[in-house]
């Protein structure tokens, strides 16, 4: 059973089963990270924000330099406009970030290696987009499937790729993470059965392998996280300033 | 033989594995809906949650906090600032002070100087004044003596020589003869015994 990579994504439910209507709304394991993900950013954050002294200490520090780093990779991609959705795409990017790191951690569960749960958040963000989109530049905003300096030959097959791509967004984003989890998740317990499987004698390359992985794997977790925060902040700027 | 072996276990390590996947295979539990809807409401009650409390009371604080830091530093910096340009007035004070005091001190010293060269001057003169009065009174005198000293000695002269004349001879000597004998001598000798 444990040999099996994929078994480390299986959800099952923790307590009894709980039903609302039709819907199994039971809480499972991945309920239990979610919740211990948005504990840990509260209390660190709440604690990075209570004191408020000249020197900061690690608490502060942690938190204020979190604030700069996505403060900053909102108004380089997104421009000013954008500082009301500061607090949704820092919620967004800690909330993966804290996800995929607790997977890290031998014997939890990867949140966000489920496609289900990226899938919401990517298509949370694409209809939130979508729609201060239109609130912002009424039906101009159609205009983002034109883009100008294009012959008018090419210009039908121009817009069906645009429409295509732009449809495409929350796929993408969502595929993009899942995958990425999933796939170095699954490689990890796969090197780590061959260190098994192939005991003292030939376990040790596995087990170096294992080792780099681990590193390689907390740089995607973090990666993947600014990742999604800044294909949302791109998309954002696209809604709020119209280049195209 | 070890590295025969090694890659050997590898070989078979990859056979036993496609065994226990073949036994266990039930595809990714990710594309099995039964938690679906679940999972969509943690996310939401957890990630709403998170937001809520993150964009109402948590993020409005660090940014009070990096704000008043900032303009706290700013603040620091400018009294710094506001406290080396004072420090650097009473500098050039404190140095024009003491040039000052210098360039007082030397005129101070000159004028003292001055009043003490007139006051030697001005006592030196009167001292030279008075030793001139002396030495004209003393040369006065001298001269007065001077003057007097051919007649006194000629007198005297001519009173031993009469009375020698007395002794040797025995009686009197017209005394006008022996005095022009004197006055005679004396003219021709003047210049030996007076040096003038």
């Amino acid at each position: 059973m444990a040999a099996n990579p994929m078994s480390q994504f299986d959800v099952y439910r923790i307590g009894p089963e709980i039903k609302v209507g039709a819907f199994d709304i039971s809480f499972t394991n991945a309920s239990l990270f979610m919740i211990i993900s948005t504990v840990s950013i509260l209390l660190v954050f709440n604690f990075g924000s209570k004191r408020n002294s000249v020197l900061p200490n690690k608490m502060q520090l942690l938190a204020e330099l979190s604030y700069t780093f996505v403060a900053k990779m909102i108004s380089d991609t997104a421009g000013s406009k954008a500082k009301p959705y500061f607090a949704f795409i820092f919620s967004l990017f800690m909330f993966v970030l804290f996800c995929n790191m607790f997977g890290m951690i031998p014997y939890t569960f990867t949140v966000t290696s489920h496609i289900i749960v990226t899938f919401i958040l990517a298509s949370f963000i694409f209809i939130g987009v979508t729609i201060i989109g239109f609130i912002k530049h009424g039906f101009g905003y159609l205009k983002l499937f034109v883009p100008s300096g294009v012959p008018a030959v090419l210009l039908p097959l121009i817009v069906v790729i645009e429409i295509i791509s732009y449809l495409s967004r929350p796929i993408s984003l969502s595929v993009r993470l899942f995958a990425n989890m999933m796939a170095g998740h699954t490689m990890m317990k796969v090197f780590g059965g061959f260190v098994i499987s192939l005991g003292l004698v030939g376990g040790w390359l596995p087990l170096s392998f294992s080792v780099a992985l681990t590193g390689l794997e907390i740089l995607v977790a973090f990666l993947q996280a600014y990742v999604f925060a800044i294909l949302t902040c791109i998309y954002l700027n696209d809604a709020l300033n119209l280049h195209h | 033989m070890i590295k025969k072996i090694y890659f050997q276990s590898i070989f078979f390590s990859f056979l036993f594995f496609k065994e226990a996947f073949a036994a266990e295979s039930g595809g990714m539990p990710q594309l099995n809906p039964e938690f679906w809807i679940s999972q969509i409401f943690w996310l939401i009650l957890t990630f709403g949650t998170m937001y809520v409390v993150l964009s109402k009371f948590i993020l409005p604080k660090i940014s009070n906090n990096l704000e008043s830091r900032k303009s706290q530093i700013l603040e620091n910096i400018e009294a710094a600032e506001k406290q080396r340009e004072d420090s650097e007035a009473k500098l050039k004070e404190y140095d024009e002070v003491i040039l000052k005091s210098k360039s007082d001190a030397k005129t101070m010293f000159n004028q003292t100087r001055e009043k003490a060269l007139k006051d030697i001057m001005a006592k030196k003169e009167v001292l030279d004044q008075q030793i001139d009065d002396e030495i004209n009174k003393a040369e006065k005198e001298i001269e007065v003596l001077r003057v007097s000293a051919p007649d006194k000695i000629n007198k005297i002269a001519i009173e031993t020589s009469s009375e020698l004349l007395e002794k040797l001879i025995g009686s009197g000597v017209n005394s006008s003869s022996i005095s022009a004998i004197v006055d005679d001598l004396s003219k021709r000798n003047g210049d030996k015994y007076y040096g003038n």
